[in-house]
C-alpha cells in the first residue's frame, strides 16, 4: 500500500481579498499514514483542508488524489473522491437518530431500509472499535458521540481519506485516547488521515509525519520520530520578527483589577477557566496569549460582568481611592460605569458591541443614550464624538450616518475602539483588536493602546500574533486549556518559550464530566 | 351540570360524529398540506387563502363546465373541479414559494398577504360568477356537488337498520370520496415523512437546512416541491368545503375561519399527520358543538372558541413537556442562505 500518495497538493495558493491564506503550499499524504498539520491560529490549516473538502477552490496549484489530477468544485466532488472531512462544528440534525443522520442525503431506494443501515453501521463500529448506538438521538449525545457519528458518516460513504479539524479540542483525555486508538486502526486499514491540530503532545503520539504551516506558508515536513516538542515549536512560530512598535515604560503602576481563584464552566459543564489568579496593573499593557478557545473570551467577559463564575472573586481598585470593590454580582452596566471598558472583536466584528445597520452616531448612542435630558435623547454629543473619532483615528467613511456594516473591517474596529476609549476608562480590555487588519491600521491601534497606557489606564490585550505581543506588552500571561501556564516579562521572553507554554498540555486537566 | 350532560348527550351520537367528520375534513386537508410545508421549514400562513383559492377554483371549473356543456356529467365535473382546485391552490403555493424561498421574503408577511389575496380573489370570482349565473351572492353547481356527495349505494339500507350496524355505517361509510381521500393523503404523508429517503431529507431541511445542504440535498428544490404540494393538498380542503360539505354552493366569505383552524390543527397534531386525522375530527366536533345544543348567543360564542382554546392548551402542555419531538421544526420560519463561500 505504501509508496502511493493518497493526496498530493502542489503549490496551492488561496487568497481572500488582499489576505493570503495559503501561499504556495505543497504537501503529500501516503496511504496508511497519519499526517499532522501543525500551525498557529490563522496559519491557514483549515483553509487548506477546505480546498480538499470542496468548500473553497484554490486560486492556483494542483491537487492529486491517488495519483490522478482532480478538480474539486463542491463538497459532492469531494465525497465522490472518497474524501471525508470532520469539521469542528458538527453538521448533524439534532432531532434525528445517529443512523438517520448517517444515511441522510445518500442515494438509494425510496424506502429507507433502516435495518440494513444499522447493520452496516454496526459493522463499521466493530471493525474500527467505535461505540455507538445507531438509534440514539443526536440531542441526547455527548460531544464525543457526535464526533463518532460524523466519522462513521464519512466511512459509511466509503471515504478513504479522512481529514479531522482539531478533533481533540472538544474531547476529554480519555475520549482522546479512544479516538487515537480508532485512528490508528484506520491507518492499519490503509486509510490516509490528516489531523489538524496545535497540540504538540498529540502530534508526537499519533502521527507518522508532521507538516507545518506558518502564516499561510509551508514550512516543511518532518518525520515524527525525528521531531521534538522544541523543534516543532521552532518550526511553528518561526524566527523572531522585530517589529517597530513603540513600548513606553509603564507609569504609575498600581493594581487595578485583582482576579482571585476564578473558575468557570461552559453550558456542558466543562471547565473553561480553572483557578485563575491575575493582577492587572494600571499603566501597563498586559498581553494574554493562548490558542483560540483557551478561555480568553470568558476571562474578559467575567471582568465585564457578562459571564457568571463558579467560584472566585474579581476586585476592582479605582485610581482615586483606596476603596476596592467586588465586581462579581454587579451588572455589566454598573461595571462599565466604574470605568471598565471591554472592546471585543469577535470572529465577526459586528457581532458584539456594534449594530451593523446603524450609523456611527447611533452606535455611539448605545453607550450614551441614558445621558439625555428627560425623555429625549441627546444626539449632539454622540454626533460630535463620531466626528472626532473619524478625524482622530482616520476612519474612512462617506458619512457618519453610513451604516457601520458598510465600512471595511479596519474602520469598524476603529469605531469600536474609539468609542470605548472616548469614555475615558480606567481599564481597557481588547480582544483580537487587529484581527484581519492591514499593517498600517494595526499600528494605529497599537498607538491608541499605548496612549491609553501612558494615561495610566490598565490595558488588557488579547492577541494572536506572538511577535506583536512580545513587542507591545509589558507582561504576557499565557493560557492553556483554561489554566494559566505562566506569566512572563515581555521584554525578556522568547517566542519559543511562549509557544511551548501555549501548547504544553498537562494530562490531568479537564476532568471528564461532559456526559452529563 | 345538566347543561354539560346535555352537551355530552348531543356529542356521543353517530350523527354528531359524522357531522364532526365532515366539518373536520377541510381542516385535515389544510393541516396535512401545512405539515408538509412546515417540515420544509416554511410557515405558510397563506394556507387560509390557499384553501379559499382551492374552493373557488373548484367551483369555477365546475361552473364553467356545467354552463358550457349541454348535458354535463357529474363525474366529469368532479375531475374538472379537482384539477382546477389544484391549479388554483398550487399557483398560490408557487407565489408563496417564489417570494419566500427564492427572494427570501419574510414568511409571515408573505403568508398573511397571500391569505388576504386568496380571500379577495375568491370573493371577486364568486361575485363575477354569481352575476353570470344571475343568482346574486351565490353560485350553485348542483350536478357536480351531488357527484361529490355520492355515497355507497347501499348506505341507506345500512343506516336504516339502526343499532350497531346502522351506527357504524353512519360513522364511517356515510361520506363522499373526498373524505377518504383526505385520510389516505394524511396517511401517505405520514409514510412519506417517516419512512422514505425523501421524507428524511425534507425533515432534515426543516430542522437544519445547512446540514441537509452539506449532505448533498437540493434544499431549494425540496422547499419548492413541499410548499407547492402542500398548497395543493390544502386547496382540496377548500374544494371539500364547497362541494361535499355545501353540495356545490359558493357563498362569499362562507369558508369563515376554517383556514386558521387548519393551522391551529397543525400545532394540535404536533406536526404529525396521523394525529391530525383524529385531531381534525375533534376540532370539527368542537366547531359545530354549538349547533347541537340550544344555547344563548353568548354561550355559542364561547363554544366557538373551543378549538382555539384547545390549541392553546396543547401549546402550553407541549412546551412544558420540553420533548424535542413535540417542538416545531427548528428552522421553521427562517430563510436559508447558503454560507458565503
Amino acid at each position: 500500500m505504501t509508496g502511493t500518495n493518497a493526496i498530493e497538493l502542489k503549490s496551492i495558493t488561496k487568497t481572500f481579498g488582499s489576505v493570503v491564506a495559503n501561499k504556495d503550499v505543497s504537501l503529500s499524504v501516503r496511504k496508511g499514514e497519519i499526517l499532522s498539520l501543525l500551525g498557529e491560529n490563522g496559519s491557514g490549516k483549515t483553509t487548506l483542508m477546505n480546498m480538499l473538502s470542496g468548500i473553497y477552490y484554490p486560486d492556483s496549484g494542483e491537487i492529486y488524489i491517488n495519483g490522478e489530477k482532480v478538480d474539486i468544485r463542491s463538497p459532492k466532488d469531494s465525497f465522490d473522491l472518497g474524501i471525508g472531512m470532520i469539521h469542528q462544528h458538527f453538521k448533524l440534525v439534532d432531532l434525528f437518530t445517529a443512523a438517520e443522520n448517517i444515511v441522510l442525503g445518500m442515494k438509494g431506494k425510496t424506502k429507507v431500509d433502516m435495518k440494513a443501515v444499522v447493520e452496516k453501521i454496526n459493522g463499521l463500529c466493530e471493525k474500527y472499535g467505535f461505540e455507538l448506538d445507531p438509534y440514539k438521538k443526536i440531542y441526547n449525545m455527548s460531544v464525543s458521540e457526535k464526533q463518532t457519528v460524523e466519522i462513521i458518516k464519512t466511512l459509511y460513504r466509503g471515504a478513504n481519506i479522512l481529514i479531522l479539524d482539531e478533533p481533540t479540542a472538544v474531547l476529554t483525555p480519555q475520549e482522546t485516547r479512544t479516538l487515537f486508538k480508532i485512528l490508528k486502526k484506520m491507518r492499519e486499514d490503509g486509510k490516509a488521515i490528516i489531523i489538524i491540530t496545535h497540540k504538540l503532545m498529540e502530534v508526537l503520539e499519533l502521527s507518522d509525519r508532521v507538516s507545518v504551516l506558518r502564516k499561510g506558508e509551508y514550512v516543511g515536513t518532518v518525520n515524527t520520530n525525528e521531531a521534538t516538542e522544541l523543534s516543532l515549536t521552532e518550526m511553528m512560530v518561526g524566527e523572531k520578527v522585530t517589529l517597530d512598535i513603540e513600548r513606553p515604560e509603564p507609569v504609575d503602576v498600581n493594581p487595578r483589577i485583582i482576579i482571585k481563584d476564578v473558575s468557570c464552566s461552559d453550558k456542558n459543564g466543562i471547565k473553561v477557566l480553572d483557578n485563575i489568579n491575575l493582577t492587572v496593573n494600571s499603566g501597563e499593557i498586559l498581553g494574554i496569549a493562548g490558542i483560540a478557545g483557551s478561555g480568553q473570551k470568558e476571562l474578559l467577559e467575567i471582568v465585564a460582568g457578562l459571564q457568571s463564575v463558579d467560584s472566585g472573586s474579581v476586585t476592582y481598585c479605582p485610581p482615586d481611592s483606596d476603596k476596592c470593590q467586588e465586581l462579581i454580582g454587579k451588572s455589566p452596566l454598573q461595571i462599565r460605569n466604574l470605568g471598565v471598558a471591554l472592546s471585543f472583536v469577535p470572529e465577526d466584528r459586528l457581532g458584539m458591541g456594534l449594530v451593523g445597520s446603524m450609523g456611527m452616531t447611533g452606535n455611539m448612542m448605545l453607550r450614551s443614550y441614558r445621558s439625555g435630558t428627560k425623555f429625549f435623547t441627546d444626539r449632539k454629543s454622540p454626533k460630535k464624538l463620531s466626528e472626532d473619532i473619524v478625524k482622530q483615528l482616520g476612519v474612512v467613511t462617506p458619512d457618519i450616518s453610513t451604516p457601520v456594516r458598510r465600512l471595511s473591517g479596519g474602520n469598524v474596529q476603529k469605531v469600536l475602539i474609539g468609542r470605548e476609549i472616548a469614555a475615558s476608562p480606567t481599564v481597557l480590555m481588547t480582544a483580537y483588536a487587529v484581527r484581519g487588519l492591514d499593517i498600517n491600521t494595526s499600528y494605529t491601534i497599537y498607538h491608541l493602546l499605548n496612549e491609553q497606557k501612558k494615561k495610566g489606564v490598565a490595558v488588557v490585550y488579547v492577541g494572536e500574533d506572538l511577535d506583536v505581543l512580545l513587542a507591545l506588552c509589558d507582561k504576557i500571561m499565557v493560557l492553556c486549556s483554561g489554566r494559566i501556564s505562566g506569566i512572563v516579562d515581555a521584554r525578556s521572553a522568547t517566542k519559543e518559550q511562549l509557544g511551548l507554554m501555549m501548547t504544553k498540555h498537562s494530562e490531568e486537566t479537564e476532568v471528564g464530566d461532559n456526559d452529563k | 351540570m345538566e347543561f354539560i350532560i346535555s352537551i355530552l348527550k348531543a356529542m356521543f351520537t353517530p350523527v354528531f360524529f359524522s357531522k364532526a367528520v365532515s366539518q373536520g375534513m377541510p381542516l385535515l386537508f389544510g393541516a396535512t398540506g401545512e405539515i408538509i410545508t412546515e417540515k420544509a421549514g416554511h410557515l405558510n400562513l397563506g394556507i387560509p387563502g390557499i384553501m379559499y383559492m382551492g374552493g373557488i377554483g373548484g367551483i369555477t371549473g365546475a361552473f364553467i363546465y356545467e354552463m358550457s356543456v349541454e348535458n354535463p356529467v357529474g363525474a366529469v365535473g368532479v375531475i374538472i373541479a379537482v384539477l382546477s382546485a389544484l391549479l388554483f391552490s398550487v399557483v398560490g403555493g408557487l407565489i408563496y414559494s417564489v417570494l419566500t424561498i427564492s427572494l427570501h421574503a419574510n414568511q409571515n408577511v408573505t403568508g398573511l398577504a397571500l391569505t388576504t389575496f386568496g380571500v379577495g380573489l375568491g370573493n371577486f370570482l364568486g361575485g363575477s360568477l354569481s352575476k353570470l349565473a344571475n343568482s346574486p351572492g351565490q353560485i350553485n353547481v348542483k350536478l357536480t356537488g351531488d357527484a361529490f356527495r355520492t355515497t355507497l349505494p347501499f348506505l341507506k339500507d345500512l343506516t336504516s337498520k339502526g343499532g350497531f350496524v346502522g351506527g357504524f355505517a353512519q360513522m364511517f361509510l356515510s361520506y363522499g370520496f373526498l373524505t377518504y381521500v383526505a385520510i389516505i393523503v394524511a396517511l401517505l404523508a405520514a409514510y412519506f415523512l417517516n419512512k422514505t429517503r425523501y421524507g428524511l431529507a425534507l425533515r432534515a431541511i426543516g430542522e437544519s437546512p445547512a446540514t441537509a445542504d452539506a449532505a448533498g440535498i437540493n434544499v431549494t428544490r425540496y422547499k419548492y416541491f413541499a410548499t407547492c404540494i402542500g398548497a395543493g393538498i390544502a386547496g382540496l380542503g377548500g374544494l371539500y368545503y364547497v362541494m361535499e360539505y355545501f353540495g356545490g354552493t359558493w357563498q362569499n366569505n362562507g369558508f369563515g375561519d376554517r383556514g386558521w383552524l387548519a393551522i391551529a390543527l397543525v400545532i394540535f397534531a404536533l406536526w404529525k399527520p396521523v394525529r391530525a386525522i383524529w385531531g381534525s375530527i375533534v376540532f370539527g366536533g368542537l366547531y359545530i358543538l354549538f349547533a347541537s345544543v340550544t344555547l344563548s348567543t353568548a354561550m355559542t360564542e364561547i363554544l366557538n372558541m373551543l378549538p382555539y382554546l384547545v390549541t392553546l392548551i396543547v401549546l402550553i402542555v407541549s412546551s412544558f413537556r420540553k420533548k424535542r419531538e413535540y417542538q416545531p421544526p427548528q428552522s421553521l420560519g427562517l430563510s436559508y442562505f447558503r454560507e458565503d463561500r
